[in-house]
C-alpha cells in the first residue's frame, strides 16, 4: 500500500488521471482510422493509467472496436501514434506486444482442450513443461474452471467459454488486456454476476483492462472511467459518475441512460443559478450551476427521469421548477416505473418513480391519464451548452 | 393427493383436418425425396455390381455373352450352380494384376499429395481474397469443366510431345539442344491427373478455408504465434474435414483412371484401370475383368469408410 499523502495533499492513488504528474499506461495520441473513405477513428487522444478499468462506451460503428484493435495490433493506424508502458507500438505486430485480447466470439480453438487453449500462449514463454502446466493451473483456479481442463469448448456452457477465453488472455499475464464485449454474449443474469467476477479478477492480477461495449449499464459497472465514443470520436472521457451526472454534451447525455433534454435560451444569470426559457413551458426552468455563458445563449437542459418528482398537487417548494401534464403512458418495472407524460405544448417527459413502498395496482397514486404534476429541483437539472 | 381428485384432463384438441393432411402430404414428400437417392443408387450402382459380381465368378468361352452361366437345370432337375473362383486366384498368380494394383495405388497416392501440396495455397489464397475476386477464382477453377475431359488430355500431349510446345521453347531458348522425352511416362501421367482433378482437392478445401472463424487466427497471433505457427497450429488442423474429402475425391477416381494413363503413360507400366480395360475388350476374358474390378471397388472402400468413421466422430463431437 502507498503512504497515505500528507496532510494538505490530494490523494492521487485512486484517480491517477487527476495527478499532472502521474504517468499515463497507455497513450492513444492523435490516432486516426481510416478504411477507403471512411473515418472509422478521428484523431482519438487518450491517457490510461496503470489498473485502471478503461471502457471504451459507443453503439455499432462508432470506431470502438477500431480502436480497440489498433490496441491489438490487427489494424495500424493511418496517422498518430500509440504507446504502451512508455514504448511506441504504433507499428508492432500483435504477436510482439505485451497485449492480450479476450474476443468477442472467445475464439477458442475448437480442436484444443481447455488446458491447451489456456497454456497456448505459454509455448512461446521460455518455461519448462512443468511450469507452463502450473500456470495453466493457477488460470483455471482463477476464473473457477479446475475440472474442466480436459473438455473441449464444445462442451462447455457460454459463461464456461467466456472464462476459459478470459483465462487464456490472462495466462501470459499481460501488460494489459483487451476485452472486446466481454459480457456480450451471455444472458442478463450471468452478466451481472460475471461483471463483478471480472472485477474482482482485475483487482486480483492487477492488470490494466480496456473494455468495449456498447452496454452503458456494463461501462457504468464495471469501470475507472468510461470514454463516449460517437461517429469515430470520443466525446467525453470520465469516470461513471461524471459521464452520467455531468453529461458534456447532447450525445453523451442521451446515450448514457435516458434523460429529458429541453432546448432554450439563457435569460437571466444570477450567482451560479442560469434560468432558460424553453418554448411550450409556462415557466422558465431554473438551474443551480455556474456556467459560463451569456444571456440570450441557446443551450439546453437535461433532466434525469429519476430526478424529477411525480405527484397529484403542485411542489411545495417555490423555489423548485415545476410543470403540469397528463400521464400517456405507464411503464411497470417492479422497482420502478417509467411514466411518459404529456405537456400542454405536447412535449413528453420521461419521469422515473421508484417504488419504494410494497402497493397494489388500485393503490397507485398516479395512474393513466391523471393529470399531474412534476417538479425537480434547480439542483437537479443541468446546463448543455453546445 | 389422489388421482381421482384432480380435474379430468381436457381431452386433446384434434388438429384441424386440413392441417393433417399438409402434415401427412410434408412427410410422404419426404420420404419420395429421400427414395430418389436411394432408387438411384440402387439402379446404377448395386444393380450393375451384383452383375459385374456374377461374372467375375464364372468362365470365358467364345459365346455370347462370352461366359459360363452361373446356375443351370440340369437333365435330372437339380440346380446346379458353378463359381469359378480361378478369376480371383489368378489376380494372385499373375503379377500383371498385383502390379497393376500397386501401381495404381502409388500414383494415386502420389497424385492426392501433389493436389494438396498445389491445391491448398490456391484454396487458402481464394479463401482469404475480397469476396467480389473470390467469386471470379472460383470461377477460374471450374473453367476447365467447360471443355471436354478428353480434348484437354489430347491437348496435353500436343504440350508434351517431343515437338510440342515445351519442348520447342526449351530448344529456342537453349536450356536443351536435344527434346526431352515426356510422353509415356510416369511424369505425364502425374501431371495429367493433378491437372484434371485439381479442382476436387481445391474446392472443398476452400469450403473449410472459407468458413473458418478469422478470430482463431487473431487470437493465435495475438497469444504471440507467427504467421508460420498459426497455420500449422490452428489453420491446418481445422483444415483436416477439407483434406479429407478433397483427398477422397482425387484418390479414389485416380485409381481407377484409364484415359490419362492411356494417353499419356508408359504403356509398360499400366495402372490397374488399362488392365481391366484391356481384359474386357481385348482379351475378351469378362469374368477376369469382372474379378479385377470387383477387387478394385473393395480395396476403394476401405479409404471411404475410414472416412465415415471420422465424420461420424466429428459428428459426436459436436462439429
Amino acid at each position: 500500500m502507498t503512504a497515505a499523502p500528507p496532510p494538505g495533499f490530494p490523494n492521487y492513488a485512486d484517480k491517477p488521471w487527476l495527478d499532472p504528474k502521474a504517468r499515463p499506461f497507455v497513450e492513444v495520441d492523435r490516432v486516426v482510422k481510416k478504411f477507403g473513405n471512411f473515418l472509422a477513428v478521428n484523431e482519438v487522444s487518450l491517457k490510461i493509467y496503470r489498473q485502471e478499468l478503461f471502457c471504451l462506451l459507443g453503439g455499432s460503428g462508432c470506431g470502438k472496436t477500431t480502436l480497440l484493435r489498433m490496441l491489438a495490433g490487427f489494424e495500424t493506424p493511418t496517422s498518430g501514434r500509440i504507446l504502451i508502458d512508455g514504448h511506441d507500438v504504433t507499428a508492432t505486430p500483435p504477436y510482439d506486444r505485451p497485449v492480450n485480447m479476450m474476443f468477442q466470439s472467445y475464439a477458442l480453438f475448437p480442436h484444443m482442450s481447455v488446458a491447451q487453449n489456456v497454456g497456448y500462449g505459454l509455448k512461446h514463454e521460455a518455461m519448462t513443461r512443468d511450469e507452463r502446466a502450473d500456470r495453466v493451473r493457477e488460470m483455471l483456479a482463477l476464473v473457477k474452471l479446475e475440472g474442466f481442463a480436459g473438455r473441449k469448448p464444445h462442451q462447455l456452457s457460454g459463461g464456461q467459454r467466456q472464462r476459459v477465453a478470459l483465462a487464456r488472455s490472462l495466462a501470459k499475464n499481460p501488460k494489459l488486456l483487451l476485452l472486446d464485449e466481454p459480457l456480450g454474449a451471455l444472458d442478463k443474469k450471468l452478466r451481472e454476476q460475471t461483471q463483478f467476477e471480472l472485477m474482482n479478477i482485475q483487482a486480483k492480477v492487477g492488470v490494466t483492462f480496456v473494455v468495449v461495449t456498447h452496454d452503458q449499464e456494463e461501462a457504468m459497472a464495471l469501470s475507472t472511467r468510461i470514454a463516449v465514443m460517437d461517429r469515430g470520436s470520443v466525446m467525453q472521457i470520465g469516470t461513471p459518475t461524471d459521464v452520467y451526472e455531468f453529461p458534456n454534451c447532447r450525445f453523451t447525455a442521451d446515450f448514457v441512460g435516458s434523460i429529458n433534454l429541453f432546448d432554450g435560451v439563457v435569460t437571466s444569470l444570477e450567482g451560479g443559478v442560469v434560468t432558460v426559457a424553453v418554448e411550450g413551458l409556462e415557466r422558465a426552468i431554473v438551474v443551480d450551476q455556474p456556467v459560463s455563458v451569456t444571456v440570450g445563449t441557446p443551450v439546453a437542459v437535461a433532466v434525469r427521469p429519476e430526478k424529477v418528482v411525480i405527484g397529484r398537487d403542485p411542489p411545495a417548494d417555490p423555489g423548485h421548477n415545476a410543470a403540469e401534464g397528463q400521464v400517456l403512458d405507464l411503464g411497470y418495472f417492479g422497482d420502478r416505473s417509467l411514466y411518459r407524460v404529456r405537456l400542454p405544448s405536447g412535449r413528453i417527459v420521461l419521469v422515473s418513480h421508484q417504488n419504494v413502498r410494497r402497493g397494489r395496482d388500485e393503490d397507485r397514486k398516479v395512474d393513466w391519464d391523471d393529470r399531474v404534476w412534476l417538479s425537480w429541483s434547480p439542483a437537479a437539472a443541468l446546463v448543455l451548452v453546445e | 393427493m389422489s388421482a381421482a381428485a384432480e380435474p379430468l384432463a381436457a381431452p386433446a384438441r384434434p388438429q384441424p383436418l386440413s392441417r393433417r393432411l399438409a402434415d401427412g402430404a410434408a412427410a410422404s414428400w419426404k420420404a419420395v425425396l429421400l427414395a430418389v437417392p436411394y432408387l438411384w443408387l440402387l439402379v446404377f450402382f448395386l444393380a450393375p455390381f451384383l452383375i459385374v459380381l456374377k461374372i467375375s465368378f464364372a468362365f470365358a468361352e467364345i459365346a455370347r455373352p462370352p461366359y459360363t452361366l452361373l446356375w443351370a437345370w440340369t437333365d435330372d432337375g437339380a440346380l446346379s450352380v458353378r463359381l469359378y473362383f480361378q478369376n480371383f486366384a489368378r489376380l494372385v498368380d499373375d503379377t500383371l494384376y498385383l502390379y497393376g494394383y500397386l501401381n495404381a495405388l502409388k500414383i494415386a497416392a502420389l497424385s492426392t499429395l501433389l493436389c494438396l501440396i498445389v491445391g491448398y495455397p490456391i484454396a487458402y489464397g481464394i479463401a482469404r481474397s475480397p469476396p467480389t475476386t473470390r467469386n471470379i477464382l472460383l470461377l477460374l477453377i471450374i473453367l476447365p469443366f467447360w471443355t471436354s475431359f478428353l480434348l484437354r488430355i489430347y491437348a496435353w500431349m500436343g504440350i508434351l510431345n517431343k515437338q510440342g510446345l515445351i519442348n520447342n521453347v526449351l530448344i529456342f531458348v537453349g536450356v536443351i539442344d536435344e527434346p526431352i522425352e515426356m510422353m509415356n511416362t510416369d511424369f505425364a501421367v502425374y501431371l495429367g491427373i493433378v491437372y484434371s482433378y485439381l479442382p476436387f482437392m481445391v474446392l472443398p478445401l476452400y469450403v473449410t478455408l472459407e468458413k473458418m472463424d478469422a478470430s482463431l487466427w487473431e487470437a493465435a497471433m495475438d497469444l504471440g504465434s507467427r504467421r508460420w505457427r498459426v497455420f500449422v497450429d490452428v489453420t491446418l488442423p481445422l483444415s483436416v474435414p477439407g483434406i479429407l474429402a478433397g483427398g477422397l475425391l482425387v484418390f479414389i477416381p485416380a485409381t481407377g483412371e484409364y484415359v490419362i494413363p492411356a494417353l499419356l503413360g508408359n504403356p509398360a507400366s499400366p495402372m490397374i484401370g488399362r488392365v481391366l480395360f484391356d481384359e474386357f475388350y481385348l482379351n475378351r476374358d469378362w469374368p477376369v475383368a469382372s474379378a479385377v474390378a470387383v477387387v478394385l471397388l473393395v480395396l476403394l472402400v476401405v479409404p471411404i469408410l475410414m472416412f465415415q468413421h471420422y465424420q461420424m466422430r466429428q459428428a459426436e463431437a459436436g462439429r
